[in-house]
């Protein structure tokens, strides 16, 4: 079977699966549905591995391979800049190459595992099946996103799975947190898409198409042919565009503020999107992209100083936090911040790299602390847990592993990943001394707050709350077994990206190399900057970053390990310090006043508009026509209808007078005869 | 001796003593006979122009208002009938309904 022509069918999978869950779910019964929804994310990973395989039996410059499944859009010729004609085509197609393949293994293999925890973590809840309805309705557009071969394909899956983060952290609709938290999330993101959208204008209009493939040719031809120069403002803008669609999507500065909120979801949810997959998008585009922020140094500055800014301010909120699921979800943002400036000193196989790593342990610690959550009968708060290792063991052994991971242990994932990337802030031409310096205060302090957040809710004592101390029971398979799976992965997805000074052939660097091929002018450009490091630095940077975790490490297990009370002396001690971070730094708030309080106030000025001024004119016309009638009728009574009476009164008076003549009696008419007569004769007579 | 104009003034006042009688008396039936008086003065009018002039055309029209002076009697006559049966009474100047 060619699987690799018939990657369309992967996207269609999950599809179908929704549409059934969809429109009877309701009806059947629950097995069924977690049956079709993970069978239907199954078949797509199995077609995706088929896939891949035969993608890399093909050569390395040839692993590109697109599936047209029909042409969707022919809006025909349109003007480009420089006067040029191009011919705008959408064509409805699907390509595989080294990057989308990593992202579509990640998507479907850890999207399958979470549909599988899922069926035994939501089993108790109303709208089973539309949970798994709205998560295969995410699957597909994540792989419509992933798998697009043109900006306007992904544009659709990062709508679709914009929706779909909006319908599953609104899942607990009845909850106003839960809404409200949708609807910022949806909102934010809105923002971010628009300025993806003036990347993807700005793209046509000056490359005269939107499939991937094509806008990389006309780049990378138009570079070597002296048309482009390194720092032109056409590429600046159009990546800086792109990365303002990013930083929605991907939770960076400034549009990072949905995705704490987005915690109100289900924790599968959490998981699946706001950890493993949806978040990546950002990143995604921006590894797609690579020609163009090449050529645009200023902007991978930004995107470099803007992930190492955001991975340091979300691990410093991280730290104060004491609902499990936020550590969760700022350690995300924090990861994510990691990615970006990985990309932004040019290490775009080593960002992705990072984001397939981070991919299985978040998640893997996602659906761990689902699985506690599960445990503590809904209780979040890591105050009211401790002492659960015992309890849960196989929920603790899983979860320190990712911590492990997470925390950058020599031999896990998380270490080959993340030192790839502080390697290549350090000594990449586009690196820079202090991004390091961020990189590794990050890397200590993700070491600090995880392993608190590990220490506050397996070890020391128990401050659980009698009531559900008796209900603490281990998660069943369907919970346990994805849980045990992903560990394994945070233990050895690391292994495909070794680096060569431990001996290792870095395979994933060398499998993205097609897709992430420097641009020779931009490597010029670089030139002076390019220094050469022997592997002895390349160890010390290693080094250095392993020392630090182990100082937080060291710093978590003395506060949180044992009982004490150094955590409320130091709180206390920095009080200023703790109440900003334990308020966010008080982000939600300025853009509460800034945005959100003045949109509010423009609605209600509108409102104030429409009463006066609107309702107004229409209360103004209808008095006016009250007015006018009064008048008309005034007019009708008087004066017409006086007229009227007038002449009959005229008529009376006038007649009342002449009807005396009629006296009744036949002589005085008689009379009368006479008298004409006589009138007339003399008239004939004497008349002249 | 007698001519035309003796004849005219004849019908004259037959015709004014006609009228007067039609204007002044109160019976109906005086009134009706008044009529007649002026009608015949109508007609010897009427002869002697004929005799005037020499023609017969007068003679002829006199003949006819006779025949129509006939007729009207007798119409008028059915309308007193029928005023008489309504009112009982033969005084012109009780019947007055068609006053204002």
């Amino acid at each position: 079977m060619n699987f690799l022509d018939l990657i369309w069918i992967i996207p269609l999978f999950p599809a179908v699966g929704f549409a059934i869950n969809g429109l009877f779910g309701k009806r059947m019964p629950k097995a069924a549905v977690a049956v079709i929804a993970c069978t239907a994310v199954l078949l797509a990973f199995i077609f995706a591995v088929g896939a891949v395989v035969q993608l890399s039996h093909l050569e390395p410059e040839h692993r590109s391979h697109t599936v047209k499944v029909y042409e969707w859009i022919n809006a025909g010729p349109a003007h480009t800049g420089e006067g040029n004609i191009a011919n705008f085509t959408i064509d409805w197609a699907f390509l595989l190459d080294p990057l989308s393949s990593i992202m579509v293994l990640v998507v479907t293999g850890i999207g399958f595992l979470i549909h599988v925890y899922s069926a035994g973590y939501m089993h108790d809840e109303d709208g089973f099946y539309r949970f798994f309805a709205y998560l295969n309705l995410f699957m597909f557009s994540m792989l419509t996103l992933i798998l697009g071969s043109n900006y306007v394909m992904m544009f659709i899956g990062w709508e679709g799975v914009g929706l779909c983060s909006y319908l599953l952290i609104g899942y607990y609709f009845l909850k106003k947190s839960a809404g409200d938290a949708a609807k910022k999330a949806f909102v934010v993101n809105r923002i971010g898409d628009w300025g993806l959208s003036i990347g993807i204008f700005l793209i046509f209009y000056n490359f005269g198409s939107l499939e991937f493939t094509k806008v990389g040719e006309v780049v990378r031809e138009g570079a070597a042919a002296g048309l482009f120069n390194v720092g032109d403002a056409m590429f600046v803008t159009i990546a800086l565009a792109l990365f303002i669609g990013a930083t929605g999507k991907s939770a960076q500065i400034p549009l990072f503020v949905w995705l704490p909120d987005a915690m109100e979801g289900p924790t599968p949810v959490s998981a699946l999107i706001h950890a493993a997959t949806m978040v990546t998008a950002g990143v995604y585009m921006v590894a797609r992209s690579n020609w163009i922020f090449q050529l645009a140094p200023q902007a991978m500055g930004v995107v470099a100083v803007i992930g190492g800014l955001t991975a340091l301010f979300a691990a410093s909120i991280a730290i104060v936090q004491n609902d499990i699921k936020r550590v969760l979800a700022y350690s995300t943002v924090s990861q994510l911040g990691y990615m970006f400036l990985a990309l932004g000193v040019g290490a775009f196989a080593a960002g992705v790299f990072h984001l397939m790593t981070h991919a299985f342990f978040k998640a893997l610690l996602f659906l761990g602390s689902g699985s506690v959550i599960h445990a503590m009968h809904h209780e979040q708060d890591m105050r009211k847990m401790g002492a659960l290792r015992k309890k849960i063991p196989i929920t603790f052994a899983t979860m320190a592993i990712g911590t492990l991971a997470i925390a950058g242990t020599p031999g896990l994932s998380g270490f080959f990943s993340k030192d790839e990337i502080l390697w290549r802030a350090f000594s990449s031409p586009q690196g820079h001394i202090l991004l390091w310096i961020l990189g590794v205060a990050v890397a200590g302090t993700t070491a600090f707050y995880m392993f608190r957040m590990l220490f506050m809710t397996f070890y020391g004592e128990s401050h659980v709350d009698h009531h559900t101390e008796h209900h603490i029971h281990e998660s069943p398979k369907t919970m346990t077994i994805p849980l045990i799976v992903l560990a394994v992965g945070s233990v050895v997805a690391g292994w495909v990206g070794i680096p060569a000074w431990l001996g290792g052939s870095n395979i994933i660097e060398r499998w993205l190399e097609p897709v992430f091929e420097p641009i020779p002018i931009a490597v010029a450009a670089l030139g002076e900057h390019t220094e050469h490091f022997s592997h002895g630095v390349e160890a010390g940077i290693a080094a250095v970053s392993v020392a630090v975790a182990l100082v937080g490490f060291y710093i978590a297990f003395s506060t949180y390990y044992k009982k004490s009370d150094r955590a409320d002396r130091v709180s206390a001690q920095f009080k200023g310090l703790y109440t900003a971070l334990s308020n966010k730094w008080y982000v939600d708030e300025l853009y509460d006043g800034l945005f959100v309080n003045r949109a509010k106030d423009l609605g209600t000025g509108l409102w104030k508009f429409d009463g006066s001024v609107v309702d107004g004119v229409v209360n103004g016309a209808a008095s006016t026509t009250v007015q006018s009638a009064l008048g008309s009728s005034w007019w009708d009574r008087w004066i017409v209808d006086g007229l009227v009476r007038f002449v009959g009164g005229f008529l009376r008076t006038f007649s009342s007078f002449l009807r005396l003549i009629q006296t009744g009696y036949a002589q005085n008419y008689a009379l009368v005869m006479v008298l004409g007569v006589l009138i007339l004769i003399g008239y004939v007579l004497w008349g002249n | 001796m007698v001519s035309t104009y003796h004849y005219l003034f004849l019908g004259a006042a037959l015709f004014t003593v006609g009228v007067i009688g039609v204007l002044t008396r109160r019976n109906i039936l005086v009134i009706l006979m008044s009529i007649e008086l002026m009608m015949n003065a109508v007609n010897i009018n009427l002869i002697a122009f004929s005799n005037h002039l020499h023609h017969a055309t007068g003679q002829i029209f006199a003949i006819f208002v006779i025949t129509v002076a006939a007729a009207e009697a007798a119409v008028g006559l059915g309308i007193v009938i029928a005023m008489f049966k309504n009112k009982e009474t033969m005084n012109i100047n009780e019947i007055d309904i068609m006053k204002w």
